[in-house]
């Protein structure tokens, strides 16, 4: 295992980079211009902080890379972003219970990240922790309402909820690189944050009348790089297009 | 411009002798450049106008949000995609600006919306075309968004409140956008070879769409005459134009870019750049529907609602829901 801290840092950056990118997907297109704003803001947020997480990654690193060429740079395998975000969008209901699902992870994982022991992960937590509540807060609102909307918005719901959860279990595998990180103080256990969790997601979907899928069966391969989904790579052929077709011109 | 061809309902103007006292009193206080508000009375032309051009200007910035988003799963760095896509959400936020004005003249954005997904209510041309490479960003930003601050700046003056209001919001965001698509045009005109060809051939395709974003000459025409008068409009197509070109192409020079117009040339005389006019037949084509992407515009709009609209029914039920139970709670 290479630098542990390196390869942490690219799967927040990488978590946020995949996501934002989904979601900006979104832009022009959504059902109410107040959710074409809200979900630009959304992508918006982390994209910015795909700047902060994986200009940092390069900067422990030491091999002269920047986040633009993390970003732009790397192939499919050696991407560490959770299965979860490089889901497709689907329609505006599973999009928004993948951003829910991945919202009720982070808020937590960024506020222990906090009291990282290192310094400089500590700040950047401290700054998209109040981007990522309120991302929580309105993707939370979302789930209930539309789970407990019309007949029609129920089902979609449950549907994308059911299609979505056997990507929640990865968000809470332990590895080396994660007990690298806990023995130096900066990050938590994934695994130990498992109970919040559940908690705050059983009342979301409570009060959005949503079933809890039975079976927590759990893909994985996304945050070691293993194995991504088919998604990932023409996600990466957009993204990365136009530095890869004229690698000498600046932007 | 976002408003383009919009035909007043009067007859042309009258004068003040000719107007009843009601009607008098109001284009009295539009002379002293009174702001008229919501609850003030207005004559009915005045409300249809307005109507009319707020409600096109919202559904520019609203469909004006498609050839930009085209390019933000691209943008080359994720400085460049930051600052696209908060261009982006500032164009959605003029749209909601602009109907709430719209609203306060007593049409609702929902009906204004079907208008535009019907077509029967129009959106500026310029976005019928496509955005076909990254030097787009720049001409667009550049080119629209410099046409669209000659036409707002001055409308911060109009007469109807509201929408002078929410022009001052807006104009301070505009300038942004142009000077970030100015930025990257320079990125791209100082660039790499093909980078420079990018940058050429965005402005060969956004010049002429972007003088037609004036309208055609409406010197003579009685609309434009009854809209100056109630200070709706406050300048001439052409007069807008002219200025629009005059700052234009020395900022094309700095550049290195050649303004595609063999004509184009410095009127000491006239203290002003002879240009030649757009193509003004394709103008008309646009506006009739056949411009590259009127289809494909109208199309994703329509998608867009169509396919939200369980999302919206269903956020407005659980919102009765929420209502209900509060009453019931309240009751008890
Ligand atoms: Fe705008
Ligand atoms: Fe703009």
């Amino acid at each position: 295992m290479t630098q542990p801290q390196f390869e942490f840092l690219t799967r927040l950056g990488d978590n946020t980079l995949v996501l934002g990118h989904r979601v900006s997907e979104w832009c022009g297109h959504a059902p109410v211009l107040e959710e074409d704003i809200a979900l630009a803001n959304t992508a918006l947020d982390l994209i910015g902080q795909t700047q902060l997480w994986l200009g940092l990654a390069g900067e422990v690193e030491g091999k002269g890379r920047d986040a633009d060429t993390l970003a732009f740079h790397r192939d499919v395998w050696d991407f560490r972003s959770l299965l979860l975000v490089e889901q497709p969008n689907g329609d505006f209901g599973q999009t928004m219970m993948r951003q829910f699902l991945f919202d009720a992870w982070h808020s937590n994982y960024l506020a222990q990240l906090m009291d990282s022991s290192d310094s400089r992960i500590a700040a950047i937590a401290e700054k998209s922790t109040k981007e990522v509540t309120y991302h929580l807060e309105r993707s939370s609102d979302t789930v209930i309402g539309l789970g407990d909307g019309t007949e029609e918005s129920h089902v979609r719901m449950q549907k994308a909820l059911d299609r979505l959860w056997p990507f929640v279990g990865e968000m809470f595998v332990s590895d080396e690189v994660d007990a690298a990180m806990v023995a130096e103080g900066i990050a938590p256990d994934p695994a130990s944050l498992r109970g919040e969790f559940d908690t705050l997601v059983n009342n979301v979907l409570t009060a959005a009348t949503l079933t809890r899928p039975q079976d927590d069966f759990a893909h994985k391969g996304g945050k070691t790089g293993g194995r991504h989904t088919e998604h990932l790579g023409h996600m990466l052929t957009q993204m990365q297009w136009l530095q890869r077709a004229y690698p000498d011109a600046s932007w | 411009m976002y408003a383009q061809m919009i035909k007043s309902t009067g007859e042309g103007v009258k004068s003040l002798d000719e107007m009843d006292p009601q009607e008098r009193a109001f284009q009295e206080r539009i002379n002293a450049n009174d702001k008229i508000e919501p609850k003030d009375w207005m004559p009915d032309g005045y409300r249809k106008n307005l109507i009319r051009q707020i409600g096109q200007h919202a559904h520019s910035e609203i469909v004006g949000q498609l050839p930009e988003g085209n390019w933000i799963t691209r943008a080359p760095t994720l400085e460049r995609k930051a600052i696209l896509l908060a261009k982006v959400q500032d164009e959605a936020g003029h749209g909601l600006y602009l109907y709430c004005a719209a609203e306060t003249l007593g049409v609702s954005r929902d009906q204004m919306t079907r208008d535009l997904l019907s077509g029967k209510m129009k959106y500026s041309s310029i976005f019928n075309y496509p955005t076909l490479t990254w030097a787009d960003m720049g001409a667009v930003g550049w080119l629209v968004d410099g046409a669209a601050i000659m036409n707002q700046v001055p409308l911060q003056r109009t007469s109807y409140g509201p929408y002078a209001r929410a022009m001052v919001r807006i104009c301070k965001e505009e300038s942004f956008h142009q000077r970030q698509g100015y930025d990257i045009m320079m990125k791209m005109a100082n660039g790499t070879e093909a980078q420079r060809k990018m940058a050429q051939d965005a402005l060969n395709r956004f010049w002429g769409p972007s003088l037609m974003m004036f309208g055609p000459s409406d010197e003579n025409s009685v609309h434009s005459a009854q809209s100056m008068a109630w200070k709706i409009k406050m300048n001439s197509n052409d007069e807008l134009r002219q200025k629009f070109v005059d700052q234009t192409v020395p900022q094309a020079e700095y550049l290195g870019l050649t303004v595609p117009d063999d004509t184009l040339r410095w009127n000491e005389e006239r203290g002003h750049y002879d240009f030649a006019q757009p193509d003004w037949d394709e103008f008309f084509d646009v506006l009739k529907g056949n411009g590259p992407c009127n289809t494909e515009r109208l199309e994703a709009r329509n998608k867009a609602w169509d396919e939200g609209r369980w999302v919206r029914e269903g956020l407005l039920a659980h919102a009765a829901k929420k209502r209900a139970a509060a009453a019931q709670v309240a009751a008890e």
